[in-house]
C-alpha cells in the first residue's frame, strides 16, 4: 500500500484539532533586508519611461543629462583603450564595455568627499570621477602600479586581488565616521568575486561597525570564463546581504537611471548612519575578459548580440531625447567631446614614460633599510657600467 | 626597577602608546572584555573605552583588511592575531596590501598598521597554536619583522613598532610571555635595526632571536664548563636586519651558530648563515652552522622537546666548529 502526502495530512490529527486562535504575527526579521524579487527598472529597454515609483524616485534630468555625457566618454574611453593594447602602449586592458550605467552611477552617486575601492575593471568609472586618464592606466601601461594618488582624488588603487577591497572599504568607512567625518565607502566588485571569503568578511565587518559602505556588484555574468551559475545558487547576488543583516536590492544596471536612483537611496541609507548597503546590478560583459581572453572557447556570439538590445547608453539618449533633455546638437556635441578626450588620451599614451630603475628603491619603506641601501648603490653602478658601455659601443 | 613579565611590559606599552597618541586602536578576537587570550590587552578597554579597544567577528583576513582601511583613514591599528597559525587567513591581506601599499601608491598611502602574532612552542600547545612563521613574513618586503626576547625589549620594541611609519609583524614568543625580570618601564625605545650582544665572548658568536635567546644564553653558560667563551647576539629585529652588529661579532669570534626554533629549510637563520659567511669569509675558522626545528610540521606536545633547539643540541653544534682545524667529517667526500 502506497500512502500519498495528501492521505498524510488528511490522517494527520492536526487537520482534526479544532481551530486555534491566530497568534500575533511574529515581525518578519528579514523584513527590509531582501531585494525586490525582480530588478528595480525605471526605463524599458528602448528608452520609454515605466511608471514612476516612491521607493526609487527619479534623479534629476541634469544629474541624468551628466550621466549620459560621462557615458559617452567613458565608452570612447574604453574602445581607445583597447586599441592602445593593439598598439602595444598597455601590457592589458579589462574592458567594461556595456557596464557604463554601473561605471558611471557608481561614482556619479557620490559627493568628492567619498572614497571609492574599485578593481581593475574600474578605468572608466575612474575617468568618470575626474581622474586623469594617463594616471588612471599606469597600471596596465605598466610603469608603475597606481598612477594616481588616492589622497587626493579619494580613491583606492585598482584592485586586483578579488574581494580583498571590500574590507578595506570597511574600515575606511568606519574610521572615518569614527572621526566624525560623513564620508561614504563605494567598493565595485564583480560577480566572480563575490565568492571570495574577503567579499563575506567585508560585508560582515561593514554590518556589525554600521560602517557607512555601499557595496556593488556589477554582475557582468561571467569570471572571465566562469558563467554565474558556477559561482553561486542564490536566487540572485543581491540575497547575499540578508544573511549578514545587510539591506540589499537588485537593479537593472543596463539601465542607467535605475542604477543611479538605487545608488542614491543606497548611498544616503549609509550617509544617515544606518551602514552598510548591497545593490547588485544585472548587466553583461560585452567583451572579452581582456585583449588577451579568447571568448569564443566559453560563450556564443549570438549571446552577446542579444544584450546589445539593451545598450545602456542608447537608452539613456532616447529617454532623454523623449524628455526633449537631449536634441542632436547636444549629441553631437557630447560625441566631439569624447573624440577630443580620446585623441588627447593617444597622444599622451603614445609618449615613451620615463621610468627610473633606482626609484624601485624608494617605496619599500618610508626610508630604505641597509640591504636596500646596498642594493640600491648596486644597480647605480650596473646603470653607469652599462652607460660607460654604450658610450664606447 | 621592579619584576614583571613580558605580557605585563606588552600591557603598558599598548596602553602608553594608547595614552600618548588618540589614533592609536586595538582591536581583535577576544581583546575587549576577556583582555585576550594570554591576557596582553587585560585592561585596554576598561581604561581607554571600547571605541579604542574592541573585539571584532571572527576573521583574520577581515581584521586586517579593517586595519588597511582604518589606517587610510588616518588611525593607527593594532592588531591581536590570536595564534600564529590562526594568522594564515590574513596572509592575502599582508601579503598583497599592508606590504605593498606604500609602494604601490609611489608612498602617497602608508598603512602603519602593527600585527601582534604570538607565536613559537614550547608551551604544550596542540597543534596550530605553536608555529614559528617568521620567514613569511620577513621574506615579505615592505613588512618590518621584530621579535623581542627581553621584557624591556617587549615593551620599547612595541612603542617603537607602533610609532614606526610602515607596518610591523610583531613576533610575541609565547614561552616568555610569563617569563619574569627585573625591568623599568618605560624603557627607552629602541630604534629597529639594531641587534645587541646580550652576552659577550671571544671564542664564538651564538646568533639568536626570540624565543631561541634564552636557549642561546644558557648555552653560553653551560660552555664555560667546556672551556669555550661564546658570544651571544640577539637579533630583535629580523627586518630590517643589523649586519653590522653582527658582522662584528663573527669577524672577532671567527666562529659562528645560528639558532632558531622555527623548521631550518629556507628560513631567517638560513639567510643569516648566508649573509655571516659572505661578510666575514676571511674571519671564518669554520662554516656557519645552524640549529633550528625539525624540518617537520610542529609537532604534538609530547613530542614537542625533540623538536625545538635545546642547549645540548646547540653544545653539540659548537663542538663542531673545528677547533681542531680538520674538516668536520660529515661533509668530506668518502
Amino acid at each position: 500500500m502506497t500512502t500519498t502526502p495528501e492521505a498524510v495530512r488528511r490522517a494527520s490529527p492536526r487537520t482534526r484539532r479544532p481551530a486555534t486562535p491566530a497568534t500575533p504575527a511574529v515581525p518578519d526579521p528579514s523584513a527590509g533586508l531582501l531585494p525586490r524579487t525582480e530588478p528595480v527598472r525605471l526605463l524599458n529597454p528602448d528608452g520609454t519611461p515605466l511608471p514612476a515609483r516612491d521607493d526609487y524616485p527619479e534623479p534629476p534630468v541634469e544629474a541624468l543629462r551628466e550621466m549620459y555625457r560621462r557615458m559617452v566618454v567613458g565608452r570612447r574611453f574604453d574602445v581607445q583603450a583597447t586599441a592602445l593594447t593593439k598598439q602595444g602602449r598597455l601590457a592589458v586592458y579589462p574592458s567594461s564595455r556595456g557596464q557604463e550605467a554601473c561605471q558611471v552611477g557608481g561614482v556619479l552617486a557620490l559627493r568628492d568627499t567619498d572614497w571609492v575601492f574599485p578593481t581593475y575593471r574600474e578605468s572608466m568609472a575612474l575617468t568618470a570621477r575626474g581622474i586623469d586618464p594617463v594616471e588612471v592606466l599606469t597600471l596596465l601601461r605598466g610603469d608603475w602600479h597606481c598612477g594616481y594618488d588616492p589622497t587626493v582624488v579619494l580613491t583606492a588603487p585598482q584592485c586586483t586581488p578579488l574581494a580583498t577591497q571590500c574590507v578595506h572599504a570597511a574600515g575606511l568607512a568606519y574610521g572615518e565616521s569614527y572621526q566624525g567625518r560623513d564620508t561614504v565607502a563605494l567598493a565595485f566588485i564583480g560577480d566572480g568575486a563575490t565568492s571570495e571569503g574577503d567579499f563575506h568578511e567585508g560585508v560582515n565587518f561593514a554590518a556589525v561597525f554600521k560602517a557607512p559602505v555601499v557595496y556593488f556588484v556589477q554582475n557582468n555574468k561571467y569570471a572571465i570564463s566562469v558563467p554565474l551559475s558556477r559561482q553561486t545558487a542564490a536566487p540572485s547576488l543581491a540575497y547575499k546581504g540578508v544573511g549578514y543583516g545587510v539591506p540589499s536590492e537588485q537593479v537593472d544596471g543596463n539601465d542607467p537611471v535605475a542604477v543611479l536612483a538605487v545608488l542614491n537611496r543606497a548611498v544616503a541609507h549609509a550617509r544617515a548612519g544606518k551602514g552598510p548597503y548591497l545593490v547588485e546590478a544585472h548587466t553583461y560583459r560585452m567583451e572579452p575578459h581582456t585583449n588577451a581572453d579568447d571568448q569564443t572557447r566559453y560563450r556564443d556570439a549570438e549571446e552577446v548580440e542579444a544584450w546589445r538590445d539593451r545598450d545602456p547608453i542608447a537608452r539613456l539618449e532616447a529617454y532623454l531625447r523623449n524628455r526633449g533633455a537631449l536634441d542632436d546638437a547636444a549629441v553631437a556635441a557630447i560625441a566631439e567631446e569624447a573624440e577630443a578626450y580620446a585623441a588627447a588620451l593617444r597622444d599622451r599614451m603614445n609618449a615613451q614614460p620615463e621610468v627610473d630603475p633606482l626609484s624601485l628603491f624608494d617605496h619599500v619603506y618610508a626610508e630604505p633599510t641597509p640591504q636596500l641601501v646596498e642594493q640600491r648603490d648596486q644597480v647605480r653602478a650596473e646603470l653607469a657600467a652599462a652607460r660607460v658601455e654604450e658610450g664606447d659601443a | 626597577m621592579a619584576t614583571m613579565t613580558m605580557a605585563k611590559a606588552l600591557n603598558a606599552a599598548l596602553a602608553d602608546a594608547m595614552l600618548d597618541d588618540e589614533r592609536v586602536v586595538v582591536f581583535g578576537e577576544d581583546v575587549g572584555q576577556l583582555g585576550g587570550v594570554f591576557r596582553i590587552t587585560d585592561g585596554l578597554q576598561a581604561r581607554f573605552g571600547d571605541k579604542r579597544c574592541f573585539d571584532t567577528p571572527l576573521a583574520e583576513a577581515g581584521i586586517v583588511g579593517f586595519a588597511v582601511g582604518l589606517a587610510m583613514s588616518g588611525l593607527r591599528p593594532v592588531v591581536e592575531m590570536q595564534f600564529d597559525a590562526f594568522a594564515y587567513p590574513a596572509f592575502e591581506q599582508i601579503a598583497s596590501h599592508v606590504a605593498k601599499l606604500r609602494n604601490r601608491t609611489r608612498g602617497a598611502l602608508s598603512v602603519p598598521i602593527v600585527i601582534r602574532v604570538p607565536y613559537a612552542g614550547g608551551i604544550g600547545g596542540v597543534e596550530h597554536h605553536c608555529d614559528s612563521s617568521e620567514a613569511y613574513y620577513a621574506h615579505t618586503p615592505g613588512l618590518k619583522v621584530v621579535t623581542p626576547a627581553t621584557v624591556e625589549d617587549a615593551y620599547s620594541l612595541l612603542r617603537e613598532a607602533i610609532d614606526d611609519p610602515d607596518p610591523v609583524v610583531f613576533m610575541e614568543p609565547k614561552k616568555l610571555y610569563f617569563g619574569s625580570a627585573e625591568a623599568e618601564l618605560p624603557a627607552r625605545k629602541e630604534p629597529f635595526g639594531r641587534a645587541v650582544v646580550r652576552r659577550a665572548g671571544t671564542d664564538a658568536t651564538l646568533i639568536a632571536y626570540g624565543p631561541a635567546v634564552p636557549v642561546a644564553l644558557e648555552a653560553a653558560e653551560a660552555a664555560r664548563e667546556e672551556g669555550w667563551d661564546l658570544e651571544v647576539v640577539d637579533v630583535r629585529t629580523i627586518v630590517p636586519f643589523d649586519d653590522a652588529t653582527v658582522t662584528a661579532s663573527v669577524r672577532k669570534t671567527g666562529r659562528c651558530v645560528v639558532i632558531q626554533e622555527a623548521q631550518g629549510f629556507a628560513g631567517v637563520g638560513a639567510e643569516i648563515a648566508a649573509r655571516v659567511q659572505e661578510r666575514c669569509f676571511h674571519a671564518l675558522h669554520a662554516p656557519v652552522l645552524r640549529v633550528s626545528g625539525l624540518d617537520i610540521p610542529y609537532p604534538a606536545p609530547m613530542l614537542e622537546h625533540t623538536h625545538l633547539p635545546s642547549v645540548d643540541r646547540v653544545l653539540d653544534t659548537v663542538a663542531r666548529l673545528q677547533w681542531d682545524d680538520q674538516p668536520d667529517e660529515r661533509w668530506v667526500a668518502a
